[in-house]
């Protein structure tokens, strides 16, 4: 699924990834997990195809084709998908607009229709039930005035009817409750199957309670020091990412 | 025609598939010589078989139109008109006689406003909006006519107005826009050719959209649009205008004088999608888009509300405005005006409170892309009889890229110690953020510049009849198309 062999990143001068490798395979689920400011968002947004940020040596491979090369539309459109840390407010866009819009969008780079109205209702009043959102949320403009948890609530209903092939949360759970943490794992695990994979991005062992991961990864500083299973994250809630770093 | 060749191959080359109504139509026109003289308007005139009292009015208006000094271009940068160097006059020929009815008028009109997407024919009559259809200097044609007069709705063109209402006409017409306003209002008092004519009668609500299509075809040829719209005690109309032109490599002038009336508790809602040809992109041709809009809310209680979405012309120069004579009238103006590549846009509004418990309300959406400009100039003047007005300004600005510009221009004008006056202004970058959030949502760069522009002017969009609300949207997309790399 996704390939990524030595990547070395830097924005305005600075590195911030300094020689990662990281190999996704069809239907797994890894964690990456790491300290604040240790490159995980930057990551994610380099995957996803972020602009200003300068590539300055590794590759990425996405299903046989070179990511790197790829719009951000494109990329998308190929089933890459990133639940934003910090989802963006887009005012006077209804939230079930924006959904409709980017389903189409999707449709059309495969060639397909538009999704017909009524079913395209039906879809969303599903998933939205499933994750717990309201229809009156549904009728507000995009992530304007929603609360920190139910934007990252969004993101996961937005995940769900795209239905991605490679997913990138990041700190989805950063902000939820403790119900809305349950719902939005079992939304992910709903989604799980063996010809998608996941990268979950998180501080917390807590979600990997709820979404077990078939790998974990610690990076520090710009790399992955550490990889291992589930017990891993274990380990670390033990004993920090201090000791962690230095054994590894 | 050689003349529509040369258009045709122009079209061709520029290639270009932004703007969609840049086709020609090739008719046989009647067009007397350039030039502006006493000569040209006793011509329109007579072509028009107006009554004397008419061309006298005419001529007064040119007698004026030549003392008058030019208007003071503030924000815009306008070449010199050679007023002797346009035809003031052109219509096509099988439109002469006065169609009786459509099987009278060339088929290729007919096709034209069809592929415009205005069909005129009965059978397939857009439903809930009756149309009348100006070409050139002339109106083709009007639908649902007899279905309006049954109410007592007078809707037709000015000129058939001038023959059949004539005590209407000479009451209103000049009446809130005076001929010696500014020199274009006395120009197009001159030489006006067509425009639509609408009387409300009292206690009548019209129960379809009326609207006016505005179609430029002939070269080097200006169109004066005049529109009069006349709404009695306790009456309510809505009016929508539409206007596109042939992409050409000239600069053309539109030059309209339009009033409106509203009398006792009558309302009138103007909407209008001006999508005249912009000029390409190194700013060659386009459309000199000239108006002068005023409504005056004569009777207490009255409501003149515009609503305008801009995104063509090379140049525009408007400000529609309202005069709240009447105590406790409202005016209202909701505007959204993008300009792109070398587009200039001045446009905004004058509230003018006379009545007590006048109210107003002014929402400005500018958008901004390319080398453009866009200024929004406004003023609320509020007289001292004007006991408790209020008004509330809004003006947001948006830029797409570092070489455009928006400039917020308010004025307040207050004699008045218990009126209140808020406004408020925003100026901000489109944002990258969000731009990348929609892409990676799987938009397209140009998909995302407009679902977030229209996000921007929902507050101004949601004012459109339903029927344009959508086309609208689309409109306001496409005219951003090329503004991100
Ligand atoms: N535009 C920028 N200019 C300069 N430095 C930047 C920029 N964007 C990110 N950085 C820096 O890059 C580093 C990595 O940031 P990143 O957001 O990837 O961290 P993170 O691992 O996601 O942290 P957190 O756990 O806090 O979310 C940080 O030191 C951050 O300050
Ligand atoms: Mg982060």
């Amino acid at each position: 699924m996704l390939e990524i062999k030595n990547l070395h990143v830097s924005i305005e001068e600075k590195k911030i990834i300094k020689g990662l490798d990281l190999s996704i395979n069809k239907g797994e689920v890894h964690a990456l997990m790491g300290p604040n400011g240790s490159g995980k968002s930057t990551l994610s947004y380099v995957l996803s195809g972020k602009d200003k940020y300068e590539i300055n040596d590794g590759t990425i491979d996405y299903n046989g084709k070179n990511l790197l090369e790829l719009d951000v539309d494109e990329r998308a459109n190929e089933g890459l998908f990133l639940a934003f840390q910090y989802p963006m407010e887009i005012p006077g866009v209804q939230t079930s607009f924006f959904l409709k819009t980017a389903i189409n969008s999707k449709r059309k780079y495969l060639g397909q229709s538009e999704m017909d109205a009524l079913e395209f209702a039906k879809l969303m009043k599903s998933k939205a039930e499933e994750l717990n959102i309201s229809t009156e949320m549904l009728k507000r403009d995009l992530n304007v005035n929603y609360s920190g948890g139910e934007k990252k609530k969004q993101e996961i209903l937005q995940m769900s009817m795209l239905s991605p092939k490679m997913a990138i949360l990041d700190e989805t759970d950063s902000g939820l409750d403790i119900d809305a943490l349950r719902i939005v794992s079992e939304g992910v695990n709903k989604l799980r199957n063996s010809e998608n994979s996941f990268l979950v991005i998180t501080h917390y062992q807590r979600l990997l309670n709820y979404i077990k991961p078939d790998f974990v990864h610690i990076i520090a500083d710009g790399k992955i020091v550490k990889s291992g299973d589930y017990s891993l994250a274990l380990e670390l809630e033990e004993k920090g990412y201090e000791e962690i770093s230095q054994t590894a | 025609m050689a003349a529509t060749e040369q258009t045709i191959k122009q079209v061709n080359t520029l290639g270009s598939s932004d703007y969609k109504y840049g086709f020609s139509t090739d008719v046989d026109e009647i067009r007397p010589p350039k030039g502006l003289n006493e000569e040209i308007i006793k011509f329109i005139s007579a072509q028009k078989d107006e009554p004397e009292w008419m061309l006298e009015w005419r001529l007064n208006a040119f007698k004026v139109f030549n003392k008058l000094p030019k208007p003071q271009w503030a924000k815009l940068n306008i070449p010199e008109i050679d007023y002797q160097d346009c035809y003031y006059y052109s219509i096509p020929k099988s439109l002469k006689d006065k169609p009786k009815s459509l099987d009278e008028i060339d088929p290729e009109i007919l096709k034209t406003y069809e592929k415009l997407g205005i069909p005129l024919k009965e059978q397939k009559m857009l439903s809930g909006i009756a149309v009348d259809a100006v070409f050139d200097s002339v109106s083709v044609a009007t639908t649902y006519k007899k279905q309006l007069s049954d109410l007592g709705i007078v809707f037709c063109s000015i000129s058939e107005a001038v023959k059949t209402h004539p005590e209407l006409v000479k009451k209103y017409l000049g009446s809130v826009i005076p001929v010696s306003d500014h020199s274009f209002a006395a120009l197009n008092s001159a030489v006006f050719t067509d425009g639509s004519f609408i009387y409300i009668p009292e206690g009548v609500r019209c129960p379809v959209e009326l609207s006016t299509y505005f179609r430029i075809n002939a070269m080097n040829t200006g169109q004066f649009e005049r529109t009069l719209i006349i709404a009695d005690k306790d009456s309510y109309v809505s009016y929508l205008e539409g206007c596109t032109a042939p992409m050409r490599d000239e600069n053309q002038l539109h030059a309209a004088n339009v009033e409106l009336v509203a009398l006792d508790n009558a309302e009138i809602k103007y909407s209008t999608v001006q999508n005249w040809y912009p000029g390409d992109k190194e700013g060659k041709g386009g459309i000199y888009n000239f108006v002068t809009k005023r409504g005056a809310c004569r009777g207490k209680n009255s409501k003149i509300s515009w609503t305008q979405v801009e995104t063509g012309s090379a140049i525009t120069w408007k400000y529609p405005s309202c005069i709240l004579q009447g105590d406790h009238s409202k005016g209202e103006f909701y505007s959204v005006a993008i300009t792109n590549n070398m587009q200039q846009a001045d446009t905004g509004t004058k509230m003018i409170h006379i009545g007590k418990n006048t109210s107003s309300k002014i929402i400005s959406k500018g958008i901004s892309a390319g080398k453009a400009n866009n200024t929004y100039r406004g003023l609320v003047n509020i007289l001292s009889k004007a006991k408790n007005a209020r008004n509330f300004t809004q003006c947001d600005s948006l830029l797409i890229g570092n070489q455009c510009g928006a400039h917020t221009v308010p004025y307040i004008e207050s004699s008045n110690s218990d009126s209140m006056v808020e406004h408020e202004a925003t100026t901000s970058k489109i944002n990258e953020d969000q731009l990348f959030y929609c892409q990676q949502r799987g938009l397209n760069s140009e998909d995302a510049v407009g679902l977030i522009v229209n996000g921007f002017c929902k507050e101004v969009l949601q004012h459109l009849p339903m029927e344009f609300a959508v086309e609208a949207q689309k409109l306001v997309a496409i005219s951003l198309e090329g503004s991100v790399g």
